[in-house]
């Protein structure tokens, strides 16, 4: 029988959803694969282990270590490498996220395997990824050693919960040490949000919001939907708001249920990080602006007339 | 100090991509530095003007490459290397290209390696890792900020939007982010210098190596386009009726809400 790792990612002590996806796409890799989780950790790691076998695993390896509190590269492949060797699995799925993005390629060197990196769908013995930022995609196999891919948060749909599922849960003892990168602080900065690349809805601005305080509609209209906020390399450009939100062919590449632009133009570097999301909608005062091309619906009008009452709108429909 | 910057061309952000016979077609295609690697570039600039040494831009490319090699060059780089890969390889991936560079690294006195955190065209960002591992060196990826202290190094990281402040020591390899600095344009007699500038070009062969060694473990089976997105829907009247019909089109057509 096949077997493929399935990898957890905690933030903050919270599972990522993308640990979820992990195990639906190795179940589209093989359906009747033995599915095993991976998950490590300082603690807590048998509920997350737990949850990872009520969506779908069919047993998990867990890493608690001090050293494994937070990601670092040395440390999670001493873990990640000590699971594979007790393991020897025929496949590997990781979430392409910060941490999927810095450890995989490391892995797939010891391994001297193949990866096949920020999938976003699987068809058969293919991996589906964007390529030029989504302007084309292409299909990926594996020639030989193992079945390596990671996979884009939010596009790979996870496998219902079943809370009487269980599976076996297995304490691995490995030693975590020589740490060669040393984290002394972490800074949160984006922690008042949803995370852009895991959002289902995103609320982006573009040079149309004008300054750091045209942001604000966009916020509260992002916080009654529960979206993340985003923006164009336009109003990063001019100060409006940090790099970090930045979508777009340079920036995140995001594929949302719902993506609203507010006083986008629509360059293609931009559309490159968002056409792909499932229904786009356009604010704009330029009725020839190119966001309307791409845009499932328009609203021709000024944002800070448009968002504000799109937000009261929304209110009232949630109170009723 | 010896620092080097790993570079890759990639199609201009301005271009469209079009399929011919199965593959991108290059054709008529600008060609830039991929984005992120300019800010490696001007990062490595910046480290040599501070701590003194030598900034070496190395590729793995095609002929055409030494234009954007040049560009390097101009913006300051000292030395320039070109791993032309164009007669002896068909297909390659990550594992071809790191296969080369740990060949290139293997007799290298190596400070520090700067690369971009990713390619905008293959956006695979595996090669500074997989790098790092075959030079069996600490590496910090999506850098936002770089300084060096004698041996120490004091690193800001993007992790997702939010920032992790991280010590380690040289030799290292760093995976640059926007946000690190904002890179020069070549300057008039940067380019006429960078004319003179040492550029080496390298096969695989020089690095004892031949096709079998760097075969790729995986492969590209077919590149499509994106179905195309026919334009939508711009609503008419008030704003207070466009609003409604949107939050109303929202539910009940597009089901998003």
């Amino acid at each position: 029988m096949t077997k493929l790792l399935a990898f957890a990612e905690i933030k903050d002590g919270d599972i990522r959803n993308v640990s979820f996806e992990t195990i639906a796409a190795a179940r589209q890799i093989d359906e009747g694969a033995e599915v095993v989780a991976v998950v490590f950790g300082n603690k807590n790691v048998e509920e997350a282990a737990n949850q990872m076998i009520q969506y779908g695993a069919d047993r998990a390896v867990t890493v608690t270590h001090d050293n494994l509190e937070n990601y670092t590269s040395d440390g999670y492949t001493q873990a990640a490498m000590a699971v594979i060797e007790q393991e020897n699995p025929d496949g590997m799925v990781m979430g392409h996220t910060s941490a999927g993005k810095d450890l995989s390629p490391r892995i797939a060197s010891k391994l001297d395997s193949g990866l096949v990196s920020d999938i976003t769908a699987i068809d058969g013995e293919d991996f589906v990824r964007p390529i030029y930022s989504g302007k084309a995609f292409e299909k990926k196999s594996i020639k030989d050693g193992k079945k390596f891919i990671t996979i884009r948060p939010n596009n790979i749909a996870p496998l219902d919960q079943d809370e009487s599922r269980s599976g076996d849960v297995a304490s691995l003892d490995v030693e975590i040490k020589d740490i060669r990168t040393i984290i002394k602080e972490v800074v949160r900065k984006a922690s008042d949000g949803v995370d852009l690349s895991e959002a289902n809805i995103i609320v982006a601005g573009g040079r149309g919001v004008k300054s750091e305080e045209g942001f604000e509609p966009l916020h509260e209209l992002a916080d009654v939907l529960g979206a993340a906020v985003g923006a164009s390399r336009g109003a990063c450009d001019a100060g409006y708001c940090d790099y970090s939100l930045q979508i777009g062919q340079t920036g995140k590449v995001v594929t949302p249920d719902l993506y609203i632009a507010c006083g986008i133009s629509g360059a293609i570097q931009h559309l490159a990080g968002m056409s792909n999301s499932k229904v786009i909608v356009a604010i704009n005062k330029d009725p020839e602006a190119n966001i309307f091309n791409v845009a499932d619906y328009g609203i021709v009008g000024d944002l800070f007339d448009v968002v504000p009452k799109l937000t009261e709108e929304l209110k009232a429909i949630q109170v009723k | 100090m010896n620092i080097y910057v790993l570079m890759k061309k990639t199609f201009d952000t301005e271009e469209k991509i079009q399929i011919n016979g199965g593959v991108i077609e290059e054709d008529g295609a600008e060609f830039i530095i991929n984005p992120y690697d300019e800010y490696a570039i001007e990062e490595a600039i910046k480290l040599r003007d501070e701590h003194d040494g030598e900034v070496t831009v190395v590729t793995v490319g095609d002929e055409e490459s030494e234009k954007q090699l040049r560009t390097a060059l101009a913006m300051g780089a000292d030395k320039a290397v070109l791993i032309n890969t164009e007669d002896d390889l068909e297909e390659g991936d990550q594992y071809t290209t790191v296969r080369i560079l740990e060949a290139y690294f293997e007799d290298k006195d190596v400070d520090i390696i700067l690369a971009g955190n990713v390619a905008i065209d293959e956006a695979s960002g595996q090669v500074g890792p997989r790098l790092a591992d075959k030079l069996d060196m600490p590496y910090v990826t999506t850098i936002t900020e770089l300084n060096i202290d004698g041996d120490t190094v004091n690193i800001t990281r993007d992790v997702e939007g939010d920032e992790e402040k991280i010590e380690t020591s040289l030799p290292l390899l760093v995976t640059c982010q926007q946000g690190l600095n904002e890179p020069r344009y070549p300057s008039l007699p940067g380019i006429m210098k960078a004319k003179k500038k040492p550029l080496e070009e390298l096969e695989i062969d020089d690095l004892d190596l031949d096709e079998d060694d760097v075969e790729a473990k995986t492969e590209t089976v077919e590149v499509f386009l994106p179905p195309e997105k026919e334009a939508g829907k711009v609503l008419e009247g008030e704003t207070d009726e466009q609003v409604k019909e949107l939050v109303s089109l929202l539910k009940t057509e597009a089901k998003v809400l």
